[in-house]
């Protein structure tokens, strides 16, 4: 038993120090009401770039990062201002943003999401950042979005593909300029009907996660649309390296079209396989076997190098664009760091440049003048032509490129070719649509 | 004091003072300098900072005293996380019933794992619980997020929808955030005192509360015939089963108990940020703790919490440095001795956190094999031998030959 001495010398001090202890609070009062989180009050604003700079998508992440800084530059007006001079809204100056100086951090996601929201928490809680964006993966993308919406901040999405991003979790502080699943099977599918015709067996490979499922379900309902059959969908492990024995099956299936909702290294090992086994140099049901990629990226073809000849997919945006806006970024981008941007880079430099823009055209960092600024926005000469941030949704609506291998390469950059501009209205789709349907934007929140 | 004797109960005083006063300890730099980049007095940080402590503080029960290495202790820890999301979901966001029920099912969780895998012992033991925590990894990343029955939300992370349940959430009344009785785990109290700026967070308080009531326990543990056991184990199993007694009770519920120790700090990373993700569960997760518990001292109290605390500091300051921070630190030097010194440092910050790490880890190993705890031992052991030396000094006596 412990004994309790009670003195009256003791009893004074414990309620002196119990005394301070509840007058504390009233000491400090907080040091000034801030009207939202991080409210930038000084001569600079902090933005923070949240990247995988390790882990599986570290090469996308290392070009996301240049973007940024490159963007960081041009706001501040540095360099030749790249897409600032080629963009409709004539709203930045090349003077900060609202006469701000723009300073950054960066962080890495590790692509998990548990590390991304360390790493944004940490930019939200002590470097004051008012924004956030990155990321190369849709689980990131919807875990640190979540996070924003609860601190206050902006996300605004770098390299996300699945349909949740802007459906079943999209949030009133996240926005999305990067296309989804949806649209690459709405573009693929009349370019794979000229191609390849209506009577068609197709075979999935998915990798086993919410994207390769969102992705998978896409492209079936869009080629089931125009006649096709699927002959089989088989879930692949996402750690897996060797895909010979899931492709073994496809050649006894009766399928000619083999489809591969794959990303990253998975697709580059999936494709290489299926390249080995001869499926390209097959016949069957009287017609060449084909292979398709629905999602496609240069460093992805770079990585299965050959193998990609021929083969067709979709992507948000590609260096060879000939508007103004893509050559402006392409040749900024090449003078500050000799070689083109890839896709990942483009949307992040975008996305930066329209948070910005918006923060002017709202003449507040505030989160829900920005939002307000955002949405239903129209805009133009960003690489992508006549551009809507829907309102209903957060999620752009541009043109989609449906892209090819390239037979003879150039160089090591030139390994894709463009083969048709797929116009905005046919990737469009209700804001309730059924693969995006089951979430809601709630209110946007300003914190504090 | 609470039954300890008088070196434990000022090990736990002065863990219990450092705790409290974090949020100052972490600041030491005025905000606005340069060197504020290594503060890490943040809510995040210093939540991460405990937390890992508790999780580490319970690997350190099964590791430190029964020399049992597993290798998969990054289950539990995922599994107390979804636990507690899970209860968000159906009841509310009071994080109460979430931890409780977090630790509860990492202990049925990790007797089921603990009955199989301390049929074997050594390496046999660690490789069976990384299996299981792989296999468990594998289920919540895909199997258990199918659309028909999604337990886990797979890639995405399990999260609070606006459409759950959550029967006893009042959104008049409580905050929509996960809270204790109405006080929000976000909730900071910012002070400002001259150049510096030092932020208290409720959540974080919660969470040093909780890991001061570990550490308590743990003491208890280490300190009582059952730890005694335990360490018996350590030094010799064989012999032990040779006079007849049974060891394997012992072991799985030290298995179980730091099972639990694991649970608990997943429920309270849920506590403080409701999203449970599948790569908690990931072998390099549980790779972490183990790398935890040895860099700060495995069998030591005070090791397994320094440790934690070392690692996830490189991982959260160290990854955030990058070129641009280092040319304004440089920026006094001439430009092209500017641009040496950023290019000879570029590879251990950012991206390079990972290689500081493991060098620091590499040295730590090499040439403290008790970890942080004994570097400290020897620093103090230094300080009172120059101490003894300079006072011996004064009066040198000759020996009496």
């Amino acid at each position: 038993m412990t004994k309790f001495d009670v003195s009256r010398r003791g009893v004074l001090k414990s309620g002196a120090f119990a005394g301070a202890g509840v007058a504390l609070p009233t000491i400090f009062t907080a040091s000034s009401a801030a009207a939202f989180t991080n409210e930038p009050t000084g001569s600079s604003v902090t933005l923070g770039f949240n990247v995988p700079q390790t882990g599986p998508y570290a090469d996308e992440g290392a070009d996301e990062l240049r973007a940024y800084e490159l963007a960081v530059e041009h706001l501040n007006g540095g360099g030749d201002g790249g897409m600032m001079n080629t963009f409709s809204s004539k709203a930045l100056q090349g003077s900060g943003i609202l006469g701000k100086k723009v300073e950054y951090v960066t962080g890495d996601t590790q692509t998990k999401s548990d590390a991304a929201r360390a790493s944004a928490k940490s930019m939200i809680e002590k470097d004051g950042a008012v924004m956030i964006t990155g990321g190369s993966s849709s689980g990131v993308a919807i875990a640190v979005q979540g996070l924003c919406q609860e601190a206050g901040v902006i996300f605004m999405a770098g390299l996300t593909h699945s349909n949740d991003t802007t459906g079943k979790d999209k949030k009133a502080n996240g926005f999305r300029h990067f296309f989804n699943a949806y649209m690459s099977g709405a573009a693929l599918a009349p370019v794979l009907k000229n191609l390849y015709g209506t009577d068609r067996k197709a075979y999935h490979l998915t990798a086993d996660y919410t994207w390769g499922w969102s992705q998978e379900e896409s492209i079936k309902a869009a080629t089931e649309a125009m006649g096709w059959q699927t002959v089989n969908t088989v879930k692949t492990p996402l750690a897996a390296t060797d895909f010979s024995s899931y492709i073994a099956p496809v050649l006894n299936s009766g399928a000619d079209v083999l489809v591969l909702n794959h990303y990253g290294g998975n697709m580059v090992n999936s494709l290489t396989n299926a390249v080995q086994f001869g499926l390209r140099d097959k016949q069957v049901n009287g017609k060449n076997f084909e292979i398709v990629v629905p999602l496609y990226s240069r460093l992805m073809a770079k990585g299965a190098g050959a193998n990609v000849k021929g083969i067709h997919g979709s992507t948000n945006w590609h260096w060879t664009l000939q508007d103004e806006g893509s050559k402006a970024f392409v040749k900024s981008f090449g003078t500050k760091y000799g070689f083109p941007p890839s896709q990942a880079a483009h949307t992040c430099y975008v996305q930066t440049l329209l948070y910005a823009d918006a923060v002017e055209r709202a003449g507040s960092f505030n989160p829900c003048a920005v939002a307000e600024a955002l949405e239903g926005y129209e805009f133009d000469g960003l690489g992508n032509g006549p551009t809507l941030y829907r309102a209903e949704d957060h999620q752009c609506f541009k043109d989609v490129l449906v892209v090819r291998g390239k037979e003879n390469p150039t160089s090591e950059f030139d390994l894709l070719e463009v083969v048709e501009v797929t116009p905005r209205a046919q990737v469009e789709y209700a804001p309730d649509h059924p693969m995006f349907a089951g979430g809601s934007l709630g209110e946007c929140n300003p914190g504090a | 004091m609470f039954g300890l004797n008088k070196k434990d109960t000022s090990v736990l005083i002065i863990v219990a003072v450092m705790v409290m006063l974090a949020p100052f300890l972490l600041n030491p730099f005025p905000s606005a300098s340069g060197l504020a980049q290594f503060n890490a007095g943040y809510p995040d940080l210093m939540q991460k900072f405990v937390i890992f402590g508790i999780f580490a503080i319970g690997f350190n029960i099964l590791f430190g005293l029964t020399g049992y290495l597993s290798f998969g202790h990054a289950a539990f820890l995922g599994v107390g996380s979804y636990s507690c999301v899970w209860m968000f979901k159906l009841l509310g966001y009071n994080v109460l019933p979430g931890i409780l029920l977090s630790i509860a099912v990492s202990g049925v969780f990790a007797l089921l794992i603990g009955y199989v895998s301390l049929r074997r012992s050594g390496i046999y033991f660690s490789i069976l619980t990384l299996a299981f925590a792989q296999m468990s990894y594998a289920l919540a990343y895909s199997v258990l997020s199918n659309p028909k029955f999604n337990l886990t939300n797979g890639e995405t992370g399990l999260q609070v929808y606006a459409d759950d349940p959550q029967w006893f959430h009042n959104p008049d009344r409580l905050p929509d955030l996960p809270h204790l009785f109405g006080l929000s785990m976000r909730a900071t109290y910012k002070l400002d005192l001259g150049a510096w700026e030092f932020q208290f967070n409720a959540g974080y308080y919660l969470c040093a509360v909780i890991m001061l009531a570990c550490f308590y326990l743990a003491i208890r543990i280490f300190r009582s015939p059952f730890g005694m056991m335990l360490r018996a184990v350590k030094s010799n199993q064989q012999r032990m089963n040779y006079t007849g007694l049974n060891s394997r009770p012992y072991t799985l519920a030290a298995f179980v108990i730091s099972g639990m120790y694991a649970g608990l700090a997943g429920g309270l990373l849920s506590a403080v940020d409701p999203l449970a993700g599948a790569e908690r569960m990931q072998w390099t997760a549980s790779g972490e703790v183990v790398l935890m518990t040895i860099l700060g001292g495995a069998g030591t109290l005070i090791g397994p919490v320094l440790g934690a605390g070392f690692i996830k500091y490189f991982e959260n300051i160290f990854s955030k440095i990058n070129d641009y921070v280092l040319h304004s630190w440089f920026s006094f030097l001439p430009d092209g001795m500017e641009d040496a010194v950023v290019f000879l440092i570029h590879p251990f910050i950012g991206k390079g956190w990972h290689l500081t790490l493991g060098i620091l880890f590499m040295l730590v190993v090499i040439f403290l094999p008790g970890g942080l705890v004994e570097g400290g031992q020897r620093l103090v052991n230094w300080i009172r031998g120059r101490k003894a030396k300079s006072s011996t000094a004064a009066h040198e006596t000759n020996p009496a030959e």
